[in-house]
């Protein structure tokens, strides 16, 4: 069960938001990347997700390049999961790859208010909202794709094939 | 089975396969650049494979930071070329010997119909303008590529494109892929593939056809392609003497929807900030006044941009006060540019002529913007701070309407102007 409070942001979100494009040298380090994660769209991000956070999103959300560092800014910044009525799919892909879960979630929008307590079973897909007591249903994760959740990324879990 | 479809079957060992369908398939070239390569090796180190899958099928190409703009980014062209030379890479494109990778790969032979291809950069997509199936991936997943030569994808469904009619004059192909992009939206072709297809785009040049399929990615598609003909072959086969397998569309190939435009009344298209889906014609953003303007990108740094944009400077200059920065996308075009005196009328008309690299379209260097400044752009994303200050702002447009605003300081639309 992953919980946290919910940081909310609106339709396509992109990467030149996630971390611009000048940080990028900052590469080889996670650390150093995740102060510069959102700092245009909300400069207080980093401050906010420190100790763990979850973002929910409209649609598209990690559109454009095909900067892994986007993902893994968001993730040393403390991001714990995203939830989004849709990705865009090389961010989605990075986000499995690196062990930052990402769940599609139709009307989370909607649903889920900047703040609320948030907490998620990956396993089964389900969104308990305690701020209000509901619970929502995300698109639930091929097996394959939990399986390289659950070894912590695909990088883990092509050591444990490759055996 | 669209070419998309029988492509992806090819790959992964399939007599058919279908949309939603996820397959291991088998990479046929894997590219990355100065900036994404550094993560993809420190990642591939990880795994503990000690060599790559096949150093053939590897393009290492130096174009986002060209020359290193830093110390910081010349570390990493550092780490980058002890890794080509570790695992014996001849696809090796150093500063001088290549240009911005996704005009690189088809130039230099490694891209062919029917093939996969897969790069560490989202314009990766650029290459189904060959008859390819091409996708942008990242650093981890490019570890992957490197060390097992597969990946897994999910077979997309597809949306056909089909062009008709006649384009007004100064009216590219940029403006109907930026008109197709307003139509569909940023998320319009979210995990779906796009296929340009009909008469408009059966006459593109290849010039054309890749920048259509370059800015697949704007609309979301996990790729954009054109089925291979004639203008294809006589391309590729000036290029590679590789054996390739040429894939065409079955006659009873399936599309989730086919959008029908008629490109006839169409006028030159401008897509404002911050969005590339935020899409008007020239005549409604005409007399924003602009600072700068650019011409260059994987999207429109070709050869034959170069020329459009060269016809509209001819004989003048750029408006006082306004800065052209003029960036051919290889060390190719730029001589050929030099060669055709293409350049000679930028230099006498004021414009700049830099090094082939991505420059400004990424925020990387030679020219990014301050606050409250405006940039006309002949590349592909105008998101709050790509091309330098949070606070600038980017109109999107093809290489004539960059050339024919720069002429008069504020937007302008192409047709008005005599060349």
């Amino acid at each position: 069960m992953i919980s946290g409070k919910a940081i909310k942001y609106g339709n396509n979100v992109n990467t030149d938001f996630i971390i611009p494009a000048k940080y990028l040298v900052l590469t080889l380090d996670p650390m150093e990347l995740a102060k510069h994660a959102m700092e245009s769209l909300d400069p207080l991000f980093f401050k906010k997700a420190q100790g763990g956070a979850i973002i929910v999103a409209g649609r598209n959300f990690g559109c454009g390049s095909s900067r892994e560092e986007a993902p893994v800014a968001l993730k040393h910044a403390g991001t714990k999961c995203v939830l989004a009525e849709s990705f865009a799919r090389i961010f989605y892909r990075n986000a499995i790859n690196i062990g930052l879960p990402v769940l599609e979630c139709p009307g989370v929008s909607n649903k889920v208010e900047d703040g609320d307590e948030l907490a998620v079973n990956l396993e089964v897909g389900v969104i308990e909202n305690r701020s209000n007591s509901s619970t929502l249903q995300a698109t639930k994760l091929p097996a394959f794709i939990m399986e390289i959740l659950n070894d912590g990324g695909l990088i883990e879990h092509l050591r444990k094939k490759l055996k | 089975m669209n070419i998309t479809e029988k492509i992806l079957a090819k790959a992964s060992g399939k007599k058919e396969v279908s949309p939603g369908e996820i397959v291991n398939a088998k990479v046929d070239m894997a590219m990355v650049h100065d900036l994404t390569g550094p993560l993809s090796v420190k990642t591939f180190r990880k795994i503990g494979v000690k060599k790559v899958w096949d150093n053939q099928k590897i393009v290492v190409d130096f174009d986002h930071l060209v020359p290193a703009n830093s110390e910081r980014a010349a570390e990493l062209q550092r780490v980058m070329r002890e890794f080509v030379k570790e695992q014996n890479i001849d696809n090796f494109y150093d500063i001088g010997r290549g240009g911005v990778c996704h005009q690189v790969m088809p130039e230099k032979g490694h891209v062919r119909p029917g093939e996969l291809i897969v790069g560490a950069d989202s314009h990766t997509c650029t290459y189904g303008a060959f008859g390819a199936f091409a996708t942008g991936i990242g650093a981890t997943d490019m570890a992957a590529v490197f060390a097992t030569g597969a990946l897994w994808l999910k077979v997309p469904s597809v949306i056909k494109v089909n062009v008709e009619g006649r384009f007004q004059s100064h009216v590219t192909a940029k403006d109907l892929i930026l008109k197709i992009i307003g139509e569909l939206k940023a998320d319009g072709a979210i995990y779906k593939g796009l296929e340009f297809t009909g008469p408009i785009v059966r006459n593109m040049s290849i010039d054309g056809r890749m920048t259509m399929c370059n800015m697949a990615i704007e609309a979301s598609a996990k790729n954009g392609v054109v089925e291979p003909d004639e203008i294809t072959l006589n391309y590729v086969k000036e290029r590679t003497n590789k054996p390739f397998q040429i894939v065409k569309n079955d006659p009873d190939a399936e599309y989730e929807k086919i959008l029908n435009l008629d490109v006839t009344n169409m006028e030159s298209q401008v897509a404002s900030p911050h969005s590339v889906d935020n899409v008007k014609p020239v005549s409604e953003v005409a007399e924003v006044n602009i600072d700068q303007a650019f011409l260059g990108s994987c999207t429109n740094g070709r050869i034959e941009d170069l020329r459009l944009a060269s016809s509209f400077l001819k004989g003048k200059k750029v408006k006082d006060g306004v800065r052209m920065i003029v960036i051919p996308a290889s060390q190719e075009i730029y001589l050929q540019a030099l060669q055709e005196g293409i350049l000679e009328i930028f230099l006498k008309a004021g414009a700049i002529v830099g090094n082939p690299t991505c420059g400004p379209c990424l925020g990387g260097h030679l020219g990014l913007l301050a606050s409250g400044e405006v940039c006309v752009s002949a590349s592909n994303r105008n998101f709050v701070g790509r091309m330098g200050s949070p606070k600038a702002y980017v109109y999107l447009a093809s290489p004539a309407t960059v050339a024919a605003s720069a002429v008069t300081g504020k937007i302008t639309d192409p047709r008005s102007m005599e060349t």
